[in-house]
């Protein structure tokens, strides 16, 4: 690395990671008690059985350690440790496994209890409904009159801890709604329970024959197993995208005025301070360079996908990655006056197309709840007028609201969806909440960030003047110990082998790699660096590095960043589909146009600053274009929060991840026209059971009007109605198995242009 | 209607076991780590 302060940078990687966790582990730890504290580590690597045991033993051997286990599920490690002089270096040790470890946000991690309170009541309403269901055959096979009553009462008391327990979810949300003078679908069904209930009560004390207790109960049981596949949809999608590194610098090495160094957390740095970066470091603050001169990698800052070299003197905006050499910076701006903490206001700005869209399931029951009211209010008068039997007019009125109940319309939103996420899932994508996929369902525009989003932003050797393997492994041994990008591109191509080092290594940022073999000089990186050659006439194409060796040129390598897999493919899928594709990049106007040139589309802007991109989205959509915003930089972030639904993949930006709504975890950008695909059918399945809901409703209601409707009438015709609804959302899992062969035959052909 | 007295008490207290078990269950942890618990058992016992 480099030369005049070698190991200096290890020092520094040291430091930094086991300094960090003294004050933040003590804070982010739990007292259980006696002295044991609870540590709850996020420790991304787990993935098998092995890992288990290797860190559950260690950590357990370690002093002061309690005990270790590890969840595989959501990656994490709970460390108990007995309070002495020292917390265990717990972080170092796993580190040393090859399970760097992060702490994990306590505050953000309420989503659990949500989970367990929900099977509670789950498990609460499926017993009380089964058993009462029991009960009801033995009533509907005609039980004699005191058995009769006996059984109905047992029902009664069954139901009263289902209906505490399990109606609470419900009953809650529509408080809320009502309080805010909204309707949900909750309020019909709270109305319906409570109604159904108080009623049946009624006719059990006066020993009468119909009782809806079964119907009130089993009602709840379904429409939670949808309110459960919901949630649980949700919740891994959090904790899939939680478990993705950090990228954001949390602290920094800062020197202080008498020469002693301290890390220091990001919100206590202040302008003025002389901080320590050591390569692969990201940049905490804004700030200058004192000394030293490095390489920067921008690509999430401003979509740039050449590294900039900084030299003393240089900007440092916050995010950046330092490549090659250690340098020590000038604060010039606080974290919360950062470019990252600028993104952030930017964001809070933004209108979400979130914020804006309202789901199709509160839609309906916009509608549907002031009808089905409506309906029963009436056939409560028209009896009335009719007969006068105010019992029997009360009776039929409430019979119209049980069967009307929308336990087909509660389940038919959330079945689709699950499914639809399941799907998505195993392709590898991760969806936050089902409205994002209603709304996906109705773009008729993509924008696309192009360095990391199009791109994979990484340089690929294209092609070399002599393919020499002699000449790669040379190139590889001076590349070795280099963190730029054309190093690593380089490295990756040669593979995993053990290359013998030059001496005197040097990296000249800005330039190249220098190194010593016996008495030749070798050179890699710029070609009138490398090869000596002063006129400046030579006009670079793209990105080289040429390899020297005493300034005479060996071979050139070409490199070139790389479009992801299948990104030709799916902007003509999504073109296709009657979409508009388009770019919005921060890269310079050549880069983009030629990227844009590639995949055949002709609507792009180069050269745009986070603010602008957040503008032209907004503009998009007030002129009434649903967006799509598929980007994975910071200065994506801003315009992934305005679009009316947005996609990030899993390499992009903390901030833009958790901006998006999807996140795709794999290479290919096929991901895209994959999900948009399967919203659009979860979208036709969603208003199909909707349309079997409302048949159904024609079907039913007349009878209800008429008061034909017995408990076991109610019965057969809601558990149909939802078994319906359910089979009709399985036919998204089967119809997908004939999809994929008609739909990549045609662009396999063609993608294969584009990589020349 | 006799047998119904003490059949259905009975009835209901083994569903009420069944319900109680799996209450116990969650609360102690036991769906915590679906997927750890499905490599821990190929995982041979440390020696004591």
């Amino acid at each position: 690395m480099s030369c005049c302060a070698p190991g200096t940078e290890s020092a520094l990687d040291l430091n930094a990671t086991s300094a960090l966790p003294e004050d933040e582990l003590r804070a982010g730890s739990r007292e259980l008690g006696d002295g044991v504290w609870q540590t709850d580590l996020s420790v991304p690597a787990v993935h098998c059985g092995a890992c288990i045991s290797t860190i559950e033993q260690a950590l357990s051997k370690m002093d002061g350690v309690v005990s270790a286990r590890v969840n595989l599920s959501t990656r994490r490690v709970a460390v108990k440790w007995q309070d002495g002089n020292a917390i265990p270096a717990f972080v170092p040790a796993l580190a040393n496994l090859g399970y760097p470890a992060h702490l994990f946000d306590i505050t953000a991690d309420g989503s659990d209890k949500e989970m367990n309170r929900l099977l509670k009541a789950l498990a609460i309403s499926g017993f009380a409904a089964t058993n009462i269901m029991l009960l009801s055959v033995s009533v509907w096979s005609g039980a004699e009159s005191a058995t009769r009553d006996l059984f109905h009462w047992v029902s009664a008391l069954i139901a009263i801890p289902a209906l505490i327990w399990s109606g609470r979810i419900f009953f809650s949300s529509a408080w809320t709604a009502l309080r805010h003078g909204r309707t949900n679908m909750d309020v019909p069904i709270s109305i319906g329970i409570t109604l159904a209930y108080c009623m049946s009560i009624y006719e059990t004390i006066h020993h009468g024959e119909h009782a809806y207790f079964d119907a009130a109960v089993s009602l709840l049981f379904f429409l939670l197993i949808g309110r459960t596949l919901d949630h649980l949809m949700r919740e891994k999608a959090r904790v899939a995208v939680k478990g993705l590194a950090r990228l954001a610098a949390r602290g920094a090495l800062v020197e202080q005025p008498d020469g002693s160094r301290s890390w220091m957390p990001v919100g206590e740095i202040m302008p003025g301070m002389h901080i320590l970066l050591a390569a692969g470091e990201r940049v905490p603050v804004d700030g200058k360079v004192e000394t030293g001169s490095s390489e920067l990698d921008c690509a999430l800052i401003t979509g740039e996908s050449a590294p900039q070299t900084v030299m003393p003197c240089g900007d440092l905006r916050a995010g950046t990655l330092n490549l090659i050499a250690p340098l020590t910076m000038v604060a010039t701006a606080r974290a919360d006056q950062s470019f990252l903490a600028e993104m952030i206001r930017l964001m809070e700005a933004a209108e979400g197309g979130k914020a804006r869209y309202r789901r199709i399931a509160d839609r309906a029951s916009q509608l549907y709840a002031p009808v089905v009211h409506l309906t029963a209010f009436l056939s409560f008068l028209g009896w009335m007028f009719a007969t006068g039997d105010w019992h029997r007019s009360i009776t039929i009125a409430i019979a119209v609201l049980i069967i009307t109940c929308p336990c087909a319309l509660g389940l038919a939103v959330p079945i689709v969806q699950v499914v639809a996420a399941r799907r998505l899932f195993e392709k590898g994508i991760m969806v936050k909440d089902g409205s994002a996929m209603e709304r996906l369902a109705e773009i008729n525009t993509v924008v696309f960030d192009k360095t990391g989003t199009l791109t994979l932003g990484k340089p690929r050797i294209l092609a070399t003047k002599a393919s020499d393997s002699a000449h790669y492994l040379a190139a590889a041994r001076l590349a070795q110990n280099s963190r730029h990008p054309l190093s690593v591109a380089l490295l990756e191509e040669v593979g995993a082998i053990k290359l013998e080092p030059f001496t005197n290594v040097i990296e000249v940022p800005g330039f190249g790699i220098e190194g010593h073999s016996g008495p030749c000089i070798w050179r890699l990186g710029r070609r009138d660096w490398a090869t000596s050659e002063t006129n400046g006439t030579f006009e670079s194409r793209g990105t080289e590095a040429v390899l020297s060796c005493d300034g005479k040129e060996i071979t050139t390598f070409h490199f070139a960043d790389q479009l992801r897999p299948d990104a030709y493919a799916a902007v003509a899928e999504l073109a296709q589909n009657g979409l508009h594709p388009a770019i919005l990049s921060g890269d310079t106007s050549r880069a983009v146009e030629q990227t844009a040139r590639q995949l055949g589309i002709s609507n792009w802007l180069a050269a745009m600053l986070p603010a602008e991109k957040l503008q032209k989205i907004e503009e998009l959509s007030t002129s009434g274009t649903k967006t799509l915003m598929v980007g994975d930089g910071l200065n994506d972030a801003p315009a992934l929060r305005a679009a009316h639904v947005s996609m990030a993949p899993a390499t992009a930006a903390d901030i833009g991840r958790n901006a998006a709504d999807f996140v795709f975890l794999r290479d290919s950008l096929s991901a895209v026209p994959f999900a948009f695909d399967i919203s659009r059918r979860a979208g036709k399945l969603i208003r199909e059971n909707f349309a079997i809901a409302v048949i159904y409703n024609f079907l039913a209601v007349p009878l209800a009007v008429m008061g034909y409707v017995t408990p076991l009438v109610a019965a057969l015709a809601m558990s149909g109605s939802s078994i319906l609804v359910v089979a009709n959302a399985m036919r998204l899992m089967r119809g997908e198995r004939k999809k994929p062969a008609n739909s990549t035959r045609m662009p396999v052909g063609i993608s294969m242009e584009p990589a020349e | 209607m006799n047998t119904l007295i003490y059949l259905i008490p009975v009835a209901l207290f083994l569903g009420g076991l069944g319900l109680g078990g799996f209450l116990w269950s969650l609360k102690s942890g036991q769906y915590d780590d679906l997927e750890g618990a499905a490599h821990r058992i190929l995982e041979d016992d440390e020696k004591p």
